[in-house]
Formats: structure tokens, C-alpha cells, sequence
């Protein structure tokens, strides 16, 4: 446990802002608003909150997509403003990106094969035979038939799109994950088998995991530590269990009374 | 409400500045120096340099384009020196022409569009549904300056029921029921294509609108089909239309130069046409720059109108 | 890597679009007359045709069916079919080079400014912006008045006039595809902005741009051949389609047949263009095959093979037998519910339950005859309200019901309330549907009932539209529309599904209160085993359109019976379960993996 994964300190990030042509400020919508949380190495990493808590535009930070306003970043040691400087190629090598809605991370025009093809090219920089090589151990590694890589997105149900976005974000070889709600488009018996496979890839692949989702016992059952955010900043963290059984803030109270559970009170709200 | 016509306001004047620029710039396309060609033989370099100062032509283009739009702001267009009288006068007497032919075509095409529009989409596949598409099909390849030919062809030569050209009769005529007769066929075969287009387009957007959630809720109320259609589907689908109209206005305006060549009405177009071939470029420029303006006010009018029906657009 | 992906991805569907095509019988016609038209005009040096340019003054305007000249000459006595036909390929390439360039100028701006977005977006569209701000025909007027009359400067200024229409479709489809998931997934695979445009935004946006070509390619013929009517294209003794036109109109009155039959010609070739266009965007926009855009009647077509008696003789409020729902496709129905029947009582909540595609939407909306049609269609079974088959009832009747006795809340509130009418307004219409009373009145009631549904504020957020209100908001507006005429039933279909979850608590605690108060009886379409924990008596469990299994919520969750149930419910993790949830579930899954 030499350096964390993923390092932030009071992260901050801003839209809007700046003035307009008549030289009144524009509306500033403060998404995340200083952040610091470490993901140590081989952790999974929750992230609980509502819609506006924040939680996507961290991700996005993470993995370049955003610039953040304010604030610093490490990634495996190597500082953000570092990464950034030089380019794309060096987030995807380093952390990885799966998305929620997996069959809008597809291209509908290409191949599965397509697709898996461009982190090994770009990223690898395998040759030809090494990438057919790699494309079936991924698809493998997902749990998918072979026949995948010559067939098209809109051919797969949810679930089957999200296991082929895994798959190629494993592609890239990098060593960190950010989880996007991956679970939240799916049915309930999909989700677990999509769980099921990303906590056997972390265990064999030893990766972290950044999970960012908005559903309480989902997080709870694949996380070790959890932090919760609220309105862009981050109000409590904690191992998983600890977290869940004793809330410390009103906020994480609140959102654990909401939570629906399966046992049928006998006095109905 | 008022502070939204404020903003668009202000934004059409950056659009009507860009227009002066476009045409300022097409204008000095031409090739052949102005001197030149204005002097003729008598194009000595001393008279060439002369006329140019005197045209302000030595100067840069930045230069000339400022001094152009303060004379234009000024209300001075040039002189036709065909015409020989200002280019302004005319094109205002001209245009008065043009916004009756173009008024009333945007008007025919407006009502019957939408109308027809409506009525294709409620019965879509039936027979309403298929005379009306197979009439925009006709109306949108159609070209107008030959179906204004076969209507005077019909209608003034063969049944004479209409005036085949001009504005008002030679002799006597003059009131308004002239002007209405003489009205009929320029402005009908004008609004045939872009009565085409605008119940193409409302169709579409009924369409659309119909499928949404929205009016499952309405239905789900219990409201009456016409209630469905009429309030709650026509209302969503009129903001989709709104904009069309305004791009029709631009349509029936431009439309309107083969209109009035055809039937020889005293407008903008026809004006145009004779200038082009005269080469009478300060009349091209003046007839131009007040058209797209006016064109310009049209499509802010859709715009306010647009977003008075949606407050989404205001924000 | 450009050309491998806008080839079609398989030649099976190359060759399903091109059959769609010609089952479109119109476009099929515009396809052969177009190719007709298109082979002539290759075909014109070929033919053995008089000189299109001599002229033959003896022989001028000879009506059509002349010795030696099929079509009459024109006034010069040149033969007409050879200038038709010489005309027609001149017009041809005219109007195809415009399109082609407007084409290639316009989709470049807008893939470009869509994009790149932030200065170059502003920059480019101003600039189109500019150009869309002449009445069309005249710019190309002013631009040929500049450059001189001719055939070339005709084509140039028709491509000009119209990249900005090019320009701004494009854009839009790109900003849109710019927004989807995969160009950041393949910005995070390594690739740069240029090839993410071209081989990741171009190809979703090329049928884009293959239909509006190919719906204003006869467009831009027509109005080349415009410019060459007024003398400002073709010059002399150049000719195409348009000038032969324009020169002919001289003798109108004399020799009509010179005018008319350029102007059919040019009305042919547009017309066959346009049908052949109009099939090729309904082949490429797949909104249009799928018979997405097709109106909805009023209510679900009925065509049931039987009517099943009501079965219970307390009669519930209600009770539905053996219902099924289908899609039509083609000549086939395809099911989407299969034999279902329930049956529910007055304030009793009963939940159903199923994951995508199990049918239970289509369960809740087949109720009233609310699942749109075509394709929707009741193959069979009864919905008793009241002792009475309301599939039974005329249109009208059934229509009377609908938000008097039977009401819906639906899922997204943001798509399904009216976005151009104030919230007020909508309730109170709701109110009005089935009460005669005065407007006043009505907005009246609406504002009670925004009060029962614990809208704060009411007579403030009366004028509010539903995109100013927050989603828990919005969804208490639906519920308010609901209540609004004292309703026996509510059907909310994955009412709280959209939002979050301690709005989710809330927006559940308010239809408990409601149905306790009023003793409504609530039919709950959900995929969440915990909302129906938490609210439903009983529960029915959907799949494949069919329900498994259906009992007392609290003996289903505690002992179902079906497997598939049991499988559901323990893919549910349960707060406080942690890791212990992902060691329960893998033997389920053990079996069943390839």
C-alpha cells in the first residue's frame, strides 16, 4: 500500500461562470465543490448519492473528461495536470471508464470486434495477431460466446452490452475502473450476474474500482469502503458495513430510511 | 416578454450588419475595375485614378464598407443610372408591390398548410391522407414558373376568367376588387409550393406530436379526440410550424421574382430580374439588402411568436 | 478505417433496404421513371437525334407530331425532343454538382461546428446564420447579377444558397451523436478528436445526409432551371430545361406545346426524384419503419377472440380475465401479454411486477385501451369495472371513464404532463373533462388538489409550467391529475421510477395516505421489489407476458413458489447484507453459465 490508486485532493469543479456579453455573470453551478478521497490499491471504492450530488462529474474528472476548476489529482502516483498534458492515450492506459446506459457506449455502426480493437491498437499498440489473441480472452473474460466480435451492439440485450463495455475497458490493461451506475439500466437478475463478474475480475485482474451508484444495497454488496455525496461534497466515508449500520450524518440517515427493503413492514408507512 | 423581444431584437442587428457585409463583399466580386467600365475608351490612368478617388475606390475595403454603410443609413442607396433616379425610391415603390404578392401567398399557404397538414395527419392512410400528399407532391415539383404559364394559359387565354398580367387593368380598374383579380393567380401559383412544404411539415409534427407521452396523459384524462387533437396536440406541434412559416416568408419572397416575371407584376422581382441584366448593380444591391432585412424582422416576429407559445424557449 | 465502416454493415441488409424500397410502390414508379429519364439522358450523344442547335428557320414551330420532329421545333425550327433530351442532361448534372457541393461544404460546417461546439460552433453558424438570412433565390440572384449570367455561376450560387440548410441539419444530428456515450468511450480507447469524427461521428450521420440530398436534389434542379428561366443560367445557344423554357414563353399563345413541354419535363424528372427521395428517407429513418410515427387511435384496437364472463360474483372493482395484448406485425400479432387475469379491491394496492419486456406496461395500459394503436391490438379477455367489460363499451363510453373512474399516473412526469400548459391548468382540465363546471371553478379545484398532494405554495406554483418543478414535484402534479374527479382506481405505472430515492419514499407515503383516506383501490406497475414490499397488499409476478405467480405480498417475498420468483427475489441485495449478498447469488448463476 505504497501510493493509493487514485489520489484527490479538494477537488473542485465549476460550469457556467465567466460573464456575458453584457457583462453580467453567468449562473455558476458548483457540481463538485472540494473533494479529497484516496482509492487504495485492489479497493472498490462506493460512491452513494442522488441525481445533482456530483457523482458523475467526479468520474469524468477522473478519467480526463473534465478539467477540474480547482484542486489536484494523482493518478498511480502520476499527477493529473501530468496526464492531461499528454493527452487521452495516457488516462486510458492508466483508468478506465464504464458507462450506464451500455448500449449508448456502443457505436450502433461497428462490430464488436471494431470496437474492441481500437484500446488494443491505440492504447497496447499490439500487432495484428496479438489483438485477435487478446480480443478473445476478453470476450472470454466476460463470459461471452466468440461469435460476439463479429456481431453488432443492437444484437445484445442490456446486460450483454454492459459485459462487452467491461470488456473493453479491460482492454486498455489499465489497472483502475470507474464504475458508472453499471448496474442501474439493468433488471435485477442481470445485475447480479453483472456484479458477480466485476467482483471475479478484480479479485483475478487485481483492480481497483471506483462505483459510483445511486442504489444503497447495490454498493454495499460490492464495495469495501463507501463515501456518501451530497450537493458536490462528500459527507461521509466509511468501510461498507460500518457505514451503513451506524450513519453518522443526517443525510446518509435519510437516505438509508428512504431505501426500500424487501421485508414487509407490518405497519405500512 | 418584453426583454425576450429586447434580446432578439438585439440580435438581429449583428444578422442585418452580416447581411451588408455578404453583399457588400458579393459586389466587389465582380470582375473588371468599376473605372474601367465606366469610362470606356475614355480610360486614360489619370482618368482611371481620377474616377476612383471620386468613388472612393481607392481607398481599403474596411474603409469603403464604413463610408458604404453610413450612406446606407443615411437613406442613400445610390442612383440607378439606368432608371437614373435614387435606388431607394425605387425599390420602396417596387417593394410595396411585392409584400401584397408575398403577404398574400404566405397567407394562402399558412391557413391551407396547416389545415391541410392537420387533416392528413388525423386521417393518416386514409383518403384525406393520400389527396393531400399526393397534391404536396405535386405542389413541391412543381416548378412555379411554369405552372403560372399553363394558369394563364387556362384561366386569362382560354376560359379568360382572370387578368393574365400586370397589377391593375390598363383602362378603368384601379379599386381594390381590380387589385384582387389581378391578385388571384400570381399569389396562388406562389403559395402552391410552400403550401406544399408547410402541410408536409405540420403532417410531420402532428405526427410526432402525437406519439408522445403526453397525449397518452390527455387521452388517460378522458378529454375528447378533438380535444386530444386540436388543444393539446396542435398547440405542441404549432412551435415545430412557427419556424417553418418564417422560412416560407423568405420562400415566397424569393419565389416572388419568378412570379412577377411571369405575370409582369410591378414588384421587387421583377425589378431584380431587369437589373441583372442590365447590370444596373447599385439597383441589385438596394433591391437585396431591403428584402433579407425585411426578411430578417419576419423571422424575429416567428421567433417571439415561437416562444410565446413555449416557455421553454424564453429561458 | 473510413472506408471499411460506411460500407453497410452486412449485404443481407443492403439488400432488405433495397427490397423496402421497391415494396414502396411510389418510390419504386419515381425509381423507374428517374432511371428512365437518367439513361435517355446518358444515352443523348448516342441517339440518332437532329443537331440540338440547328437551327431550321422554314420549319419553325411545327406542332408536336411533325414529319421528322416527334416534338415540334421551337422558334428557331430546332427539333424540341433533341433539345429536350440534350436539356435534361444539362439540367441533370447541373442540379446533382449543386446538391453534391452543397453537400459536401454544408456536412462538413456542421460536423464540424457540431462537433468542435464552443467558438468554432459559433463562428460557423453565425456565418450560416448570414447566409439563411436572404430569401433564398435572392442571394443566388445577387451573387449570378455579380458574377455574370451563366451556367457554371448558376451552379455555384445554388450550392451556396443552400449549404446553410446542409449545414444545419447536419449539426443538429451531430451534436447529438457528440453527446452519446460511445465518443467518449472511444476518446478513453485512445482515439483523437479528427478520427473520432470520421469514423465514429461520420458514419452515424451519413444517412443522415444521404436523405436530405436525396430530398432536395429535384429541389435544386428546380431552381437551377429557375435561374435559366429568367435568363441568368444556360446562355444561349447552350440550353437546359429551364431556358428552353424561358425562350419558349415568347409564343405562348402561339405555340404553346415549346413552353409546356419543357415544363412537364422538368416536372417529371423533379416529381420522379422526389418519390424516389421521399422512399429512400423512409427506408433510412428507422423511426418511419418501425411505424413509430404512426397516429394513434383514440382508443387500442379490439379484435378479441373470446370474452370471458366475469368469474367472481362479489364483484371487485376490478376484474380482469384471461386479457391479451399484441403488436401487429405485418399480417402477424406478435404477444406482449398472454392470458393474464387479477383482479382487484376496493383500496387494496396490488402490485405487478416484472422486469423488461415482461409485459406489465402493457398489462396496465390495456386496461383502458391506452396502448397505442396500430400496433397495438386486444386479442382476447375481458377488464370488468364494476360488473361491466369496458372492452365492451362504445369508443365514447370507454372514453368517458378514462380519468372519471379509471385514472393513470405515469412514469416520467417530465414527458408525460403537457410541456406548453401551466400545471394548474392541466389539473383543472382534468377536472373539467368530467364535470361541467366554470374555468374559475375548475382552477379552483385544481389548486385543492395540489394542496392534498402536498404541494406547498399551491396558488404560486399554479402557473408554474412542468419544467420549472422539480421531479418529485411533478409527479405530485400527476398525482393531483389523478385525484381529480374522485377516481375508484389509480393504475400508476413505475410511478416513483424516475426519481430519487428519498423522493421516491415520499411520492410512495402520499398514494398510501391517499388510498387510506379515500379508499382508493391502486394497481402499482413496478421492477422494484422494495416499493412493492412497502405498498402492495398483493403481488403479481409478470414474465413474458404472463403472470407466474400471484398472492399476498408478504407470503410471496417470505415463500414463493414459482422459480422464477425465487430467482428474482434473490438477485434483490438487501441493505446491511454487504458482501454476503454477491456469495449468495453465485450458485444461482453457477449452473447456468456457458
Amino acid at each position: 500500500m505504497s501510493q493509493p490508486a487514485v489520489d484527490m485532493q479538494n477537488l473542485v469543479k465549476t460550469f457556467g461562470g465567466g460573464r456575458n456579453l453584457f457583462g453580467r455573470a453567468a449562473s455558476e453551478v458548483h457540481a463538485v465543490r472540494g473533494i479529497s478521497l484516496t482509492l487504495e490499491r485492489g479497493e472498490t471504492l462506493g460512491i452513494v448519492g442522488e441525481s445533482g450530488s456530483g457523482k458523475s462529474t467526479l468520474a469524468r474528472m477522473l478519467v480526463g473528461l473534465e478539467h477540474p476548476t480547482a484542486g489536484s489529482m494523482a493518478i498511480e502516483g502520476k499527477p493529473w495536470s501530468e496526464l492531461a498534458a499528454s493527452g487521452t492515450r495516457a488516462f486510458g492506459r492508466a483508468i478506465q471508464y464504464v458507462f450506464q446506459d451500455p448500449v449508448a457506449s456502443l457505436n450502433p455502426r461497428k462490430t464488436i470486434g471494431d470496437i474492441l480493437d481500437v484500446p488494443l491498437r491505440l492504447l497496447c499498440g499490439y500487432d495484428r495477431d496479438h489483438r485477435a489473441r487478446r480480443k478473445q480472452e476478453l470476450v472470454d473474460a466476460v463470459q461471452m460466446p466468440l461469435d460476439t466480435l463479429e456481431r453488432y451492439p443492437h444484437e445484445f440485450s442490456g446486460g450483454q452490452a454492459q459485459r462487452i463495455a467491461i470488456a473493453r475497458a479491460l482492454a486498455a490493461e489499465a489497472r483502475i475502473l470507474v464504475l458508472d451506475e453499471p448496474v442501474s439500466a439493468l433488471d435485477v437478475s442481470v445485475q447480479a450476474q453483472v456484479l458477480l463478474l466485476l467482483q471475479q475480475l478484480r479479485d483475478e485482474l487485481g483492480l481497483s474500482y471506483l462505483f459510483i451508484s445511486h442504489d444503497l444495497a447495490v454498493v454495499e454488496s460490492i464495495s469495501d469502503r463507501v463515501a456518501v455525496m451530497y450537493l458536490g461534497e462528500v459527507v461521509e466515508t466509511g468501510p461498507a458495513a460500518q457505514l451503513f449500520a451506524a450513519p453518522q450524518h443526517d443525510y446518509t440517515r435519510a437516505l438509508i430510511a428512504s431505501a426500500p427493503r424487501l421485508t414487509v413492514s407490518d405497519s405500512p408507512l | 416578454m418584453t426583454a425576450y423581444i429586447g434580446k432578439r431584437l438585439l440580435a438581429a442587428i449583428p444578422v442585418i450588419l452580416g447581411l451588408s457585409v455578404i453583399v457588400f463583399l458579393v459586389m466587389k466580386l465582380i470582375p473588371g475595375d468599376p473605372a474601367q467600365a465606366l469610362l470606356g475608351s475614355y480610360a486614360t490612368p489619370e482618368n482611371v485614378a481620377r474616377i476612383n478617388r471620386a468613388l472612393g475606390l481607392d481607398r481599403s475595403w474596411p474603409e469603403q464598407y464604413v463610408i458604404w454603410v453610413g450612406n446606407l443609413l443615411q437613406g442613400d442607396f445610390g442612383r440607378s443610372y439606368i432608371l437614373n433616379r435614387p435606388v431607394l425610391d425605387e425599390v420602396i415603390e417596387r417593394f410595396g408591390a411585392t409584400l401584397i404578392l408575398a403577404g398574400a401567398s404566405l397567407v394562402i399557404c399558412s391557413v391551407v398548410g396547416i389545415l391541410a397538414g392537420i387533416a392528413s395527419a388525423v386521417r393518416q392512410f386514409g383518403w384525406t391522407d393520400r389527396i393531400v400528399t399526393f397534391f404536396v407532391l405535386v405542389g413541391i415539383s412543381m416548378p412555379a414558373f411554369f405552372l403560372g404559364l399553363v394558369f394563364i394559359l387556362f384561366f386569362a387565354v382560354q376560359w379568360r376568367l382572370l387578368p393574365a398580367s400586370g397589377m391593375y387593368a390598363v383602362y378603368g380598374g384601379g379599386d381594390l376588387a381590380d387589385l384582387l383579380r389581378h391578385l388571384i393567380l400570381p399569389a396562388g401559383t406562389l403559395a402552391i409550393v410552400a403550401t406544399g412544404v408547410v402541410a408536409r411539415l405540420t403532417r410531420a409534427a402532428m405526427l410526432e406530436v402525437l406519439r408522445q407521452d403526453f397525449i397518452r396523459t390527455a387521452r388517460a384524462m378522458g378529454l375528447s379526440e378533438n380535444a386530444v387533437i386540436y388543444r393539446h396536440a396542435f398547440r405542441a406541434a404549432l412551435v415545430s410550424v412557427i419556424p417553418v412559416l418564417g422560412i416560407q416568408a423568405g420562400f415566397v419572397l424569393g419565389g416572388a421574382v419568378y412570379i412577377e416575371t411571369v405575370f409582369q407584376w410591378p414588384g421587387l422581382g421583377q425589378m431584380l430580374v431587369k437589373a441583372v441584366s442590365t447590370r444596373d448593380l447599385l439597383l441589385v444591391q438596394g433591391g437585396v439588402l431591403v428584402a433579407a432585412t425585411v426578411y430578417v424582422l419576419v423571422n424575429l416576429l416567428a421567433d417571439v411568436a415561437q416562444a410565446m407559445l413555449d416557455p421553454r424557449l424564453k429561458a | 478505417m473510413t472506408q471499411s465502416v460506411t460500407t453497410p454493415p452486412s449485404s443481407s441488409k443492403r439488400r432488405s433496404n433495397w427490397q423496402l424500397l421497391m415494396a414502396n410502390r411510389l418510390a419504386a414508379a419515381g425509381l423507374f421513371i428517374f432511371g428512365f429519364i437518367l439513361v435517355v439522358a446518358i444515352l443523348a450523344p448516342l441517339l440518332p437525334m437532329p443537331d440540338p442547335n440547328m437551327t431550321d428557320q422554314p420549319n419553325r414551330l411545327l406542332p408536336p407530331l411533325s414529319q421528322g420532329h416527334l416534338l415540334g421545333t421551337d422558334h428557331l425550327g430546332r427539333d424540341i425532343l433533341s433539345r429536350l433530351i440534350w436539356g435534361t442532361q444539362i439540367s441533370l448534372i447541373v442540379g446533382v454538382s449543386a446538391t453534391a457541393l452543397a453537400a459536401l461544404f454544408g456536412s462538413l460546417i456542421g460536423l464540424v461546428a457540431g462537433y468542435a461546439r464552443g467558438v468554432a460552433d459559433s463562428v460557423l453558424m453565425r456565418f450560416v446564420d448570414m447566409l439563411m438570412a436572404f430569401p433564398y433565390i435572392l442571394l443566388a440572384i445577387a451573387i449570378v447579377a455579380a458574377l455574370g449570367p451563366g451556367l457554371l455561376n448558376a451552379l455555384y450560387a445554388i450550392a451556396l444558397v443552400n449549404i446553410p440548410f446542409f449545414a444545419r441539419n447536419i449539426r443538429g444530428v451531430t451534436v447529438s451523436i457528440r453527446n452519446r456515450e460511445f465518443v467518449d468511450a472511444a476518446r478513453l480507447s485512445g482515439k483523437g478528436h479528427v478520427a473520432i469524427l470520421f469514423t465514429e461521428v461520420l458514419p452515424n450521420v451519413l444517412p443522415v445526409v444521404v436523405i436530405t440530398m436525396s430530398t432536395t436534389v429535384g429541389w435544386m434542379i428546380l431552381e437551377t432551371a429557375g435561374l435559366s428561366f429568367l435568363g441568368l443560367g444556360a446562355q444561349p445557344p447552350t440550353a437546359d430545361l429551364g431556358s428552353m423554357l424561358g425562350q419558349a414563353r415568347a409564343q405562348l399563345f402561339t405555340a404553346p406545346h415549346a413552353s409546356i413541354i419543357p415544363g412537364l419535363m422538368i416536372f417529371a424528372l423533379v416529381m420522379s426524384i422526389n418519390l424516389l427521395g421521399d422512399g429512400i428517407r423512409d427506408v433510412l429513418d428507422p423511426r418511419l419503419r418501425s411505424g413509430a410515427l404512426d397516429r394513434p387511435l383514440s382508443v387500442t384496437r379490439i379484435e378479441r377472440k373470446n370474452t370471458p364472463a366475469a368469474s367472481l360474483a362479489d364483484a371487485p372493482v376490478l376484474v380482469v380475465e384471461h386479457l391479451s395484448t399484441g403488436f401487429a406485425n405485418g399480417g402477424a400479432v406478435t404477444p406482449a401479454v398472454r392470458d393474464v387475469s387479477f383482479r382487484l379491491g376496493k383500496g387494496e394496492c396490488l402490485g405487478i411486477i416484472g422486469e423488461s419486456g415482461s409485459g406489465k406496461s402493457v398489462t396496465a395500459l390495456s386496461l383502458m385501451g391506452l396502448v397505442a394503436s396500430p400496433p397495438g391490438v386486444i386479442t382476447g379477455g375481458a377488464v370488468y369495472i364494476g360488473g361491466q367489460d369496458v372492452l365492451a363499451l362504445r369508443q365514447q363510453e370507454l372514453i368517458a371513464l378514462r380519468g372519471a373512474r379509471v385514472t393513470y399516473v405515469f412514469q416520467d412526469p417530465l414527458t408525460t404532463l403537457h410541456p406548453l400548459f401551466p400545471v394548474a391548468t392541466q389539473i383543472a382540465e382534468a377536472v373539467m373533462a368530467h364535470n361541467h363546471v366554470g374555468k374559475r371553478e375548475a382552477h379552483q379545484r385544481a389548486l385543492e388538489l395540489m394542496e392534498t398532494v402536498g404541494i406547498r405554495d399551491a396558488a404560486e406554483r399554479a402557473s408554474a409550467y412542468p419544467h420549472e418543478l422539480s421531479g418529485g414535484q411533478r409527479q405530485r402534479i400527476g398525482i393531483a391529475m389523478a385525484l381529480a374527479n374522485d377516481p375508484d382506481i389509480i393504475i400508476a405505472d413505475e410511478p416513483t421510477t424516475a426519481l430519487d430515492v428519498t423522493v421516491q419514499a415520499r411520492i410512495l407515503e402520499l398514494l398510501q395516505n391517499l388510498r387510506r383516506e379515500r379508499g382508493l383501490a391502486l394497481l402499482l406497475i413496478t421492477h422494484d421489489f422494495g416499493v412493492v414490499a412497502q405498498v402492495c397488499d398483493r403481488v403479481a409476478v409478470m414474465k413474458d407476458g404472463q403472470i407466474v405467480e400471484q398472492g399476498d405480498t408478504a407470503s410471496i417475498l417470505r415463500d414463493p413458489q414459482h422459480d422464477y420468483t425465487r430467482r428474482l427475489i434473490a438477485c434483490v441485495p438487501e441493505l446491511g447484507e454487504g458482501h454476503a449478498f454477491l456469495d449468495r447469488v453465485r450458485p444461482l448463476f453457477e449452473e447456468t453459465r456457458p
